[in-house]
């Protein structure tokens, strides 16, 4: 979900402006190499996503992707600093080299690959918005929603994605705004209003805080398409490359059927794909590449192939509870596809 | 010529101290006064029992897990989970410094509240306590972390202005000139010492110091100036050397470690001390004769008063660093703290200039006709009474910037507020949010009340003139 404030654009704006001259001169991966850790930028308050826990640790999707980054670089998951940054300043922390990669369920959109000066590598998790409604309702799809109030947080994209649905759906609605999306689902929570909406990922771990989880349903529309992925700053296309694969190699390990546990005897495997993958004869990047042949089996090894983060940290089996539903491989119809290594 | 006789002054009469009477003085005085007690009383009535019902009685006190919360359904609700405040209760005070280093940030914290109390308006005796405690305290404990050798010249270095001081010092029948001597000696000692134990550039430092310590020490002989100058001078080196780290085999802690009531107080503290000379030092240069001057000032004063401190703040964290040079990074926290700074200078600028334009033009007169300087009439005539009458909108000032660093969770900064809302975002957590806000809350309440109450002692005791 992102939030958009006018100030935003006018800092984007500044950036801009100013792009051309903060790219980086030392390539990143040299930068971050003599530092001794990559700097991401992550949220710190998406439940799932990233978030630090009591003692500290960080986990979540954005933060394992950035853990593959530091495997992949360092064979260390854990040469990583996080760095909570706000969805106002995110670009700009990019864009100034203040962190090497942003992590922080940024959707991928055209107006930021076209004028941020930054550079989309994938997507790492297919979101999109949904409604969920209490079971007395009654309510089987969205389109019976007539007439219905909507708690829904202000200042983000979902405001604009609800009106455009219910216009063209000829639907009327009544949307009751909140500062926060705590707040949102508290009052949702007292019978304040009918519908809460935000992304179906939110509304799974929304789900779990009310008082009877039980009796609320997610409906089955998504009504945009939000797809979030780490970004990286434009002009560095080594850097680049290592961000965009750090994320490939773990879907293709997944395809590959190379899990964390059986990555070691996975390297001796007869499949030619998962030997050029886990780099088990010779090195397929050259030196413009920057890293040497075992980065995609350190991937696996510290990190785990895409299935394996999706489970831990959004799985069924956390509270958050989400099936994988379009994050799914392609192979089994889902989204999640990458290019060979080859 | 006449005799005047004393009466003798009587004590009041005691009041009589019945509840009923007190309750018909106080609570039921008139018709009005009946019904606004009525109307209270009701509103609490049915305010407070869920009140307490949430927060006390149907309470969660025990455990470490979500489970311990949950109702036997497996669900959220029911009274207050204060198991998620006690879990994160660390990280709450010091964020995400490292566990085994935060008694760094307890050791800083001692230190300062030693500091306060040999500058603050308490009594002698505290004072004198709590500067021979920070001799001991700080030469022990530079001892325990740098060896002997630092223990020795911490403890001559902070004994040296001490010693200084006319209303606590063993030597204060010496004349003035004599103890300044020792004073500078002693620093001088330690300087040479630490020079020479931890290598030449550090021990121009050391000496820079100890000759601010003894121009001080020359002007204001006192333990309050004394302590002021290690305050204000020696302090911000330690602190910032004692919880960054990096040297003296202290393991680096950068700042965006650094979180939670530890973060919110750094700045608000920071903030109050840079802003009460920088506001005098404005608020003077608005009532400048010199056109330039006047101008800059009501110019950065007005600029800073007409936007918000959330712009301030934002210009800080996104836009400076664009226009800074590729690889010049100041950091983040930094900037906050100069914007935090600034702004609330501004603020203090006027606030001061009213108890500058208080003040009867009489009293610059009387000083200038006593022969006293431009920097005499100001430091010991103008200022000390025009600070004495804005007590109350200083103190105002600073509980504002207290409650207005919260601001900084805006740029990612995780102060206490900004921690709150990363640890209720916490999947294991989720839907305590009430719990993490109302012990926010709580502890905002008591570090307001208390300066407000102290504010007002320290109103008395100056009208008073006590200290």
């Amino acid at each position: 979900m992102k939030i958009r404030l006018a100030v935003a654009s006018a800092a984007m704006s500044v950036a801009l402006a100013t792009g051309a001259s903060s790219v980086a001169q030392a390539g990143v991966l040299d930068t971050v190499k003599q530092r001794g850790n990559v700097v991401c930028g992550v949220s710190g308050k998406v439940p799932g996503f990233s978030v630090p826990d009591a003692q500290g640790v960080w986990s979540g999707m954005d933060v394992d992707y950035c853990r593959a980054i530091a495997a992949a670089v360092f064979n260390d998951a854990s040469k990583v600093t996080f760095r909570p940054v706000t969805t106002t300043e995110r670009f700009t922390a990019l864009q100034t080299g203040e962190i090497d990669v942003l992590a922080r369920n940024t959707t991928w959109s055209f107006t930021r690959d076209a004028n941020l000066g930054i550079e989309f590598v994938g997507a790492n998790f297919y979101d999109g918005q949904g409604f969920m409604v209490s079971k007395q309702l009654g309510v089987k799809s969205a389109k019976e929603l007539n007439g219905a109030s909507i708690c829904i947080q202000t200042g983000t994209t979902a405001e604009q994605n609800i009106a455009d649905f219910f216009t063209a759906n000829k639907l009327t609605f009544k949307q009751v705004v909140f500062e926060s999306s705590d707040e949102a689902a508290k009052l949702y929570d007292t019978g304040r209003c009918d519908v809460y909406t935000t992304d179906t990922s939110g509304l799974a771990a929304r789900r779990t805080t009310l008082s009877k989880p039980a009796d609320h349903v997610i409906l089955p529309e998504v009504i945009s398409k939000e797809p979030l992925g780490p970004s990286v700053r434009a002009g560095d296309p080594q850097w680049a490359n290592i961000a965009k694969w750090a994320l490939f190699a773990q879907i293709n390990a997944e395809e590959l059927g190379v899990t964390q546990a059986n990555v070691d005897e996975m390297r001796q495997s007869k499949n030619p794909d998962v030997r050029r993958l886990l780099g088990s004869d010779e090195a397929l990047g050259n030196e413009r590449w920057g890293l040497d042949r075992d980065w995609a089996y350190r991937i696996v090894k510290l990190v785990g192939n895409y299935g394996e983060v999706f489970e831990r940290n959004v799985g069924t089996k956390t509270s958050l509870g989400l099936d994988r539903g379009i994050n799914q491989l392609w192979t089994k119809g889902g989204l999640m596809y990458a290019p060979p290594v080859r | 010529m006449s005799t005047t006789f004393e009466t003798p002054v009587l004590a009041p009469p005691k009041a009589s101290r019945s509840p009923w009477r007190w309750a018909r003085e106080n609570l039921f005085f008139s018709a009005w006064g009946t019904l606004a007690t009525l109307s209270l009383a009701l509103l609490l009535a049915w305010a407070l029992p869920p009140l307490v019902k949430w927060a006390l009685l149907d309470a969660v006190w025990s455990g470490a897990t979500r489970e311990a919360c949950l109702t036997p359904e497996g669900t959220v609700g029911g009274g207050a989970c204060w198991v998620f405040v006690k879990v994160r209760f660390g990280q709450l005070m010091y964020g995400f410094y490292p566990l085994e280093q935060r008694w760094r940030v307890d050791a800083a914290a001692l230190i300062l509240a030693l500091g306060l109390a040999t500058v603050l308006p308490l009594r002698a005796a505290t004072q004198r306590a709590a500067a021979l405690a920070g001799v001991v305290i700080g030469g022990l404990g530079a001892g325990w972390l740098g060896g002997p050798v630092l223990g020795v010249v911490v403890a001559l270095f902070l004994a040296g202005p001490l010693l200084l001081a006319r209303d606590l010092s063993p030597l204060r029948r010496l004349p003035a000139a004599a103890r300044v001597l020792l004073a500078v000696g002693l620093s001088a000692l330690a300087a040479g010492v630490g020079g020479v134990a931890f290598g030449t550039p550090k021990a121009f430092g050391w000496v820079a110091l100890v000759l601010a310590a003894g121009l001080f020490g020359w002007r204001f002989d006192s333990l309050r100036a004394a302590g002021l100058y290690l305050l204000g001078l020696v302090f911000p080196v330690l602190a910032q050397a004692l919880l960054s780290g990096g040297a003296y085999g202290l393991p680096f802690v950068p700042t965006e470690q650094w979180g939670g009531l530890f973060l919110t107080l750094t700045i608000a503290l920071t903030g109050m001390a840079a802003s009460l000379p920088l506001g005098i030092l404005l608020a003077l240069g608005r009532r400048s004769a010199l056109p330039v001057l006047r101008l800059t000032c009501i110019g950065f004063i007005e600029f800073i008063r007409g936007v918000p401190m959330i712009t301030v703040l934002f210009l800080a964290s996104v836009m400076l660093p664009l226009f800074l040079p590729e690889g010049v990074g100041v950091d983040k926290l930094l900037r906050a703290l100069i914007g935090v700074a600034l702004f609330s200078a501004a603020y203090m600028a006027e606030v001061v200039r009213g108890g500058l334009q208080a003040l009867d033009p009489g009293q610059r007169e009387a000083a200038e006709s006593l022969g006293l300087g431009r920097v005499q009439t100001m430091g010991l005539v103008i200022l000390p009474q025009a600070l004495r009458v804005v007590i109350p909108g200083i103190v105002n000032t600073f509980i504002g910037l207290l409650k207005d660093t919260s601001l900084v969770a805006v740029i990612g900064l995780l102060d206490l507020i900004g921690i709150i809302k990363t640890a209720t975002s916490d999947p294991n957590w989720l839907g305590f949010a009430a719990e993490g806000y109302t012990f926010v809350g709580l502890v905002f309440w008591v570090l307001c009340f208390s300066m407000a109450r102290y504010s007002l002692r320290l109103e008395r005791t100056l009208r008073n003139g006590v200290a």
